[in-house]
């Protein structure tokens, strides 16, 4: 479902040209969820980025489904994220203006497939039930994260991405946040990509894959 | 037909309505005592003689009055065009003739030029005892801004001829010189003429005999022309009757070589008032009664948003007259103050010819 | 669609969360909307009203023929041009005198009126007889029904002409004229078979040149987009709009800082939108839309506010228009709807332009890259160095106008320059001021202090710079009204030197009059004065006619004078002019004046130049015998008294008992010249006004600048509390700030209020009035106006302080474990 084929990039700095990715291979398959690793600097993120269009290769190919992601121009990349990938990040990123049950409805109503039953389900396995009203700077941090885990999911993406979404959480709140992240991808079907630095958060994962300057190790 | 249409041949009130004497109300009541009982003014009465030149100059003891000229002509190509030259004299109020502002006349020129393809009309307005508009006896003059019909001091009184006719409006002028050794006719009975069955009349005399020739200009366009021409005079106190709503005037030169004048005076009742003189070669003006005239509308025209009867068949059968006309142009729309339709006509049928006819009131 | 208003839901719940920036926003749009539109309305009024005038019976909006010389001309060539195929209408216009009172009549023919020239007030609703027939019709505006104090159908008395025709009110006519047809204007006027002016239609065929008809005796005079009395009030109508558009931008500032504070507050919303898939164009332009639907709401809002301004300084303004210019504008305000439009278009406008900048970098905010400070803060330098040199090219500029524009529009460049120029350099040399500052401390607190002010300073700039533009405005209108207000007492105490003012019913009455007071001991002269109106080079000119007497010679303040001056014009050969008159027509001492008479031109020789303050006309002082030789119909009905000062009150109770004269026709001189001070302190009343409402506006500025402030200054302040200065030593430390750049500001805001004071005196006043006064600085009232600066920006940091005070320690330390 995901096919990303010697996918390369490089940053300008002030003195010289450092390439961050140097031709990556990956294939994630539906329903499969994979943790990607590596130390920090190794291009983890960038990586997550590209898939995400929300950058651009300088070579290679990002293929979800039948898009060639990195062929596309910026809105249809944007149109692409909105219809079928979910997005985590590790601040979380709610709009701090919209209550918890808005921000949880904002994708699905933009990209227009809002389906109320699989929100109602959303809400209650995320246990959000109570904190519907409430704005995000009420919530925790795991709160929060679920808020965004739900955002991500609404529209029932293809691929969920997720980069360091624990990362701002205690040990506790990260491994059942991750498992509610688990349980629900299992649920929708879709493909799920995780950068974490947690070898023990990764190991929970169907499959690991370790970045080292800027390839596959 | 519209509540505005209450108006006399020559449509001069029209001006004045313009000018807030009236307004459509007014009109509708019968305007500033054209239908009702002249107040002060000196009324028409059958039996008077009329007198020249005398007559030819201003009545300031009657309301109304008018110099009015029509000519079809031709250019050197047998091309058809019209000119209508117009004076209306009305007075404000019965009385002394004050000079300087103090003078109660008011009057209005109109004048218009038509081709097959385009009508062109202008009007204007002036007061009395200043000098920029009148009208005198002998020697003949009358006279608005720079239009002018004007006899030389050579000039029969009997047949108001020679004269020179000038008039200018925007984008069109003309000038003509009109000459007849052929007498002045009496309309109605002997210059009496009757406007209805309750005693509305004036008094009314032609030229109709008007050799004419010159030139026009339309645009930037100077034409020699040449044809025929009709003098009207008219005054009167109280020439309409207050179910008058309008009316359809013939004048008609036949190539056979007789004049025709034609009304008919429509009424509110659907009766409509018809008369005319037949005018023999030899000059005999003779009155043909109301009952004796048929005239039907068989083609209109959509003008300035109204319909308007512009071809017609008309017969008098005591005459032996059968006719159809079809105007020039069928847009010769008195675009004025107060519109009307004027324009040249051409004849066919028992008899053939050309001639001038005029509507008000639609 | 859908998505859009998803994503609009989105921006706007922002708004829910935080009203206090809303409502910053929209009083930001509501008042540059509603100062300007007020202005705009009163404006519009007015020229409204002018053209209403000029479109009235062939005024200046048609074409017109004028004798040679100005004077009137035979009726007789009106006929021949009519003859000769010109379309034109006679006119014939002059003043008469109703119960004391001059007033001005118009004598035209309704049935040869351009069209388009009687499009305004159709001749009364009984129409053209009844005007035209006896008796006749004197048509009048409301107003001047009212000032008359007559009913329609009144036959008031022409002083020495008989009776007017029934007065019949008309509402679509302009105050201050009587409309009669021309023959009886002829018989009042004293003028049988003369005209004034020919009105030229546009009707007509082909014409012979005039010279072929008229010779040289007429003069062709083309219509004008502007009317005489647009001319002569453009200075008053720039000066409001001047104020409007400095209202309008003082406004635009605080638009300008609330969107950029939105935008800030909003930068991470607007990153999530863009990774949940929203696209930069439909981000954009929903932004747009959010503006414009605000600038939309406030704009509306922003017009009922300024329809209120308008409607309450109408009053002022219709006063000072009619004190300054005689010109006559209707008290009720009546609006056009492309004012609404305008108004709208003007809100949206101004909203988009201020948003601009946020606007800019919500369309290029980055996806990813994290914000760099240091970039930003190198990139401000280069903002501020750009600026000073823009700053110095405007100064340039303004000197350039200084020197090269005669116009008044030059001189309100200078202004505008001087302005601009001054509100771009001031956030440099506030920059300047405050390093030096920090350079001259030692101890860390002080350094601090200079420091962090000098950061403070970017967000606080555009506040500064209204401040800054506000005062300078005050210190500048201030300082003139001052001025004129000093000179125009001195000058009248010259001017009005007879103890008693006194102007006849008529000529027969003031004969009775003069009879009476020979008898009476305590009047030791009887001054004889008249007025005559006349044209001189196309500009209207009014002859003063004075007795010759020591009154005049020991009191009249001459600006300039030739040796026996006074002797000379007792000779009717000579004139004293006003200054207006010597500008507009570049007369000086010894020159020679012609006033164009019927019988001829009378030639005087320029003796003597006098100071007129507040005449829109120029005025040419004329011994008065020589005025009545050559105009023999105008009233002899006023006079000066000079009484002995105790005798003043018995001798006012007995000539109003014998005489029957009221108020308005006999009047001491404390009440004339309070009379006259009331009208010139009205004059200024809307500018005060507006001045008052744009410090009021900067003051709103001042607060938002730093209610947004004092939310980003968390993290700077919550350090110093960390290390143990109490909240309320931080809170007296971030008063002091304020108000140290506030002060400098307002001292900044001194001398350049007194150049725009200068500039006002020096160029404007003289471009638009015609005279100039005397430049004086008043310290006193500076020091007032520093007060209620640093008063307004005390007011505007107090919410901001308060806050801080009553902030919850909890808050500072949340900003510690959120810094990221």
């Amino acid at each position: 479902m995901l096919t990303v084929r010697h996918l390369t990039k490089s940053y300008r700095s002030a003195q010289e040209q450092v390439a961050v990715l140097r031709g990556v291979d990956l294939d994630i398959a539906a329903g499969e969820s994979v943790a990607l690793t590596g130390e920090s600097g190794s291009g983890k993120s960038t990586l997550l980025h590209l898939i995400a269009g929300l950058d651009q290769a300088d070579g290679g190919e990002v293929r979800l489904g039948d898009t060639v992601v990195t062929a596309l121009p910026d809105a249809a990349r944007a149109a692409m994220r909105r219809d079928r990938l979910g997005l985590v990040f590790q601040q979380f990123n709610l709009i701090p203006s919209l209550s918890v049950a808005d921000n949880l409805a904002f994708q699905s109503r933009i990209v227009g497939r809002h389906d109320a039953a699989w929100q109602t389900e959303l809400i209650e396995r995320l246990g959000l039930a109570l904190l519907l009203k409430r704005y995000p700077e009420q919530l925790s941090g795991g709160q929060q994260q679920r808020v965004a885990i739900g955002r991500a999911l609404a529209a029932k993406p293809l691929l969920l991405l997720a980069d360091e979404p624990t990362g701002n959480l205690d040990e506790a709140t990260a491994d059942e946040v991750l498992g509610l992240a688990r349980d629900l991808v299992a649920r929708t079907g879709c493909g799920f990509l995780m950068v974490t630095h947690s070898a023990r958060l990764a190991a929970t994962l169907d499959r690991r894959i370790h970045l080292h300057s800027g390839l596959i190790a | 037909m519209n509540d505005k249409t209450l108006v006399t041949r020559r449509s001069f009130a029209s001006g004045i309505a313009l000018l807030g004497l009236g307004g459509p109300r007014a009109w509708a009541q019968g305007f500033a005592g054209l239908g009702r009982d002249a107040e002060g003014f000196a009324t028409v009465v059958p039996g008077k003689a009329l007198s020249f030149p005398a007559d030819h100059g201003p009545h300031p003891d009657y309301r109304i009055e008018w110099w009015y000229l029509t000519a079809n002509l031709t250019d050197a190509n047998g091309a058809a065009y019209g000119v209508q030259w117009t004076l209306f004299r009305q007075a404000m109020a019965a009385g002394p003739q004050a000079d300087g502002w103090a003078n109660p006349q008011i009057w209005m020129g109109h004048a218009a030029v038509t081709s097959a393809a385009v009508h062109r009309s202008s009007e204007t307005f002036a007061r009395g005892g200043v000098g920029q508009a009148g009208a005198t006896a002998q020697p003949f003059r009358a006279w608005i801004d720079s239009w002018e019909m004007r006899g030389p001091d050579s000039m029969s009184n009997t047949s108001i001829a020679p004269l020179t006719l000038t008039a200018s409006g925007a984008e069109f002028n003309y000038a003509l010189r009109l000459d007849t050794d052929r007498p002045l006719v009496l309309q109605g009975d002997a210059g009496y003429s009757k406007k209805s069955e309750r005693g509305q009349a004036s008094y009314y005399y032609s030229q109709p005999w008007f050799k004419a020739a010159g030139s026009l200009t339309i645009g930037d366009r100077t034409i020699d022309v040449s044809g025929q021409a009709w003098m009207d005079r008219e005054y009167s106190s109280q020439p309409l009757a207050s179910d008058q709503t309008g009316w359809d005037w013939f004048s008609l030169h036949l190539s056979s070589g007789e004049k025709l004048m034609l009304f008919r005076l429509r009424q509110l009742s659907g009766t409509h008032y018809f008369s005319g003189n037949w005018i023999t070669p030899d000059g005999r003006s003779e009155q043909i009664g109301s009952a004796a005239i048929d005239m039907t509308p068989t083609a209109s025209t959509d003008v300035a948003g109204r319909k308007l009867p512009t071809s017609w068949r008309i017969t008098i059968p005591s005459r032996g007259l059968a006719i159809d006309t079809t105007p020039l142009n069928p847009m010769s729309w008195m675009a004025t103050s107060f519109a009307y339709w004027e324009g040249p006509i051409t004849l066919r049928g028992s008899h053939s010819g050309v001639g001038y006819l005029e509507m008000t009131g639609y | 669609m859908t998505r859009a208003l998803w994503v609009l839901a989105v921006l706007l719940s922002h708004w829910r969360r935080h009203p206090m920036q809303l409502a910053t926003l929209l009083v930001g749009l509501i008042s540059a909307t509603a100062l300007w539109s007020g202005v705009q309305a009163l404006n519009q009024q007015a020229r409204a009203s002018y053209d209403r005038a000029a479109a009235t019976f062939g005024g200046a909006r048609s074409a017109t023929l004028v004798g040679r010389d100005g004077a009137t001309f035979p009726q007789q060539l009106f006929v021949d041009l009519r003859r000769a195929g010109w379309p034109v209408s006679p006119m014939l216009e002059g003043r008469v005198t109703i119960g004391g009172r001059s007033i001005r009549l118009l004598g035209i023919e309704p049935i040869t009126l351009p069209a388009e020239t009687t499009a305004t007030p159709e001749i009364g609703r009984a129409g053209v007889q009844a005007f035209l027939m006896p008796p006749g019709q004197t048509l009048l505006a409301p107003e001047t029904l009212a000032e008359l104090a007559l009913p329609e159908g009144a036959t008031p008395e022409i002083a020495g002409a008989g009776t007017l025709p029934p007065l019949r009110m008309q509402r679509q006519l302009v105050p201050g004229v009587l409309i009669v047809d021309i023959g009886v204007a002829q018989r009042l006027l004293h003028l049988p078979n003369r005209i004034s002016r020919l009105a030229i239609g546009k009707t007509g065929g082909a014409r012979p040149p005039l010279k072929a008809v008229a010779g040289d005796q007429l003069r062709l005079v083309e219509p004008e987009a502007e009317t005489d009395l647009q001319r002569l009030t453009d200075s008053f109508h720039l000066n409001l709009t001047a104020f409007g558009l400095l209202s309008f931008l003082v406004g635009l500032f605080i638009v300008n800082s609330a969107i950029g504070l939105a935008f800030e507050q909003r930068r991470p919303m607007l990153r999530t939108l863009r990774a949940c898939g929203v696209s930069s164009r439909m981000l954009n332009s929903v932004l747009l839309l959010e503006l414009v639907s605000i600038a939309l709401v406030a704009g509306l809002i922003g017009l009922v506010c300024g329809y209120l301004i308008a409607a309450s300084l109408l009053p002022d303004v219709a006063a000072s228009l009619r004190g300054l210019y005689g010109a006559d504008i209707p008290g009720q305000l009546q609006l056009k709807p492309q004012w609404w439009l305008a108004g709208l278009a003007i809100s949206v406008f101004g909203a988009v332009a201020a948003a601009t900048a946020s606007l800019v970098k919500a369309a290029r905010l980055p996806l990813l890259v994290a914000a760099q400070p240091y970039a930003w803060q190198q990139a401000q330098h280069r903002w501020l160095r750009w600026q000073g040199a823009a700053a110095l090219l405007v100064f340039a500029s303004a000197v350039g106008f200084l020197g090269f524009g005669d116009s008044l529009t030059a001189g309100f460049a200078v202004l505008a320059a001087l302005l601009l120029g001054a509100a771009l350099a001031l956030p440099v040399i506030l920059g300047g001021v405050l390093a030096l500052g920090e350079r001259l401390t030692r101890r860390p607190l002080t350094t601090w202090f200079w420091a962090d002010s000098r950061l403070q300073l970017s967000g606080l700039s555009l506040a500064l710079m209204a401040l800054l533009l506000a005062l300078a405005v005050n210190v500048g209108v201030g300082t003139m009204v001052e001025s004129f207000s000093r000179t125009f007492t001195g000058w009248l105490n010259g001017r009005l030197a007879s103890e008693i003012y006194l102007n006849a019913a008529s000529d027969a009455q003031a004969g009775e009059i003069k009879a009476w007071l020979a008898h009476r001991p305590e009047v030791t002269a009887v001054l004889q004065s008249g007025r005559a109106d006349v044209q001189i080079a196309g500009l209207p000119v009014e002859l003063l006619g004075f007795a010759d007497h020591d009154t005049y010679r020991d009191q009249w303040p001459l600006l300039d004078s030739s040796a026996g001056a006074w002797d000379r014009v007792k000779t009717g050969n000579a004139a004293l002019i006003s200054e207006q008159l010597s500008r507009r027509l570049k007369l000086s001492l010894g020159d020679r004046i012609q006033v164009p008479l019927t019988s001829g031109p009378w030639s005087l020789d320029v003796v003597g130049i006098y100071a007129d303050y507040g005449n829109p006309k120029g005025q040419l002082g004329v011994v008065v015998d020589a005025l009545f030789q050559r105009f023999p119909y105008i009233p002899r009905t006023r006079f000066g008294l000079r009484v002995m000062a105790t005798a003043v009150p018995q001798l006012m109770t007995d000539i109003q008992q014998r005489f029957g004269l009221d108020g308005r026709n006999l009047a001491d001189q404390a009440t004339v010249k309070a009379e006259s001070l009331r009208i010139f302190n009205r004059t200024f009343a809307v500018t005060a006004a507006l001045n008052a409402f744009t410090l009021g506006v900067a003051g709103v500025a001042l607060l938002t600048s730093l209610l947004t402030l004092s939310n980003s200054r968390l993290p700077q302040l919550a350090p110093l509390w960390a290390i143990g200065i109490t909240r309320r030593r931080l809170a007296a430390i971030e008063l002091l700030k304020t108000m140290s750049v506030a002060l400098i500001t307002s001292l900044l805001a001194l001398p350049l209020g007194l150049s725009v004071a200068w500039c006002l005196i020096a160029v404007v006043n003289v471009k638009a009035f015609g005279w100039r006064l005397p430049f004086t600085v008043f310290p006193l009232q500076l020091l007032q106006l520093l007060g209620v600066a640093m008063l307004a920006a005390l007011l505007a940091s107090l919410l901001p302080i308060i806050k801080l005070l009553r902030m919850q320690p909890a808050r500072l330390v949340k900003i510690f474990a959120d810094e990221r």
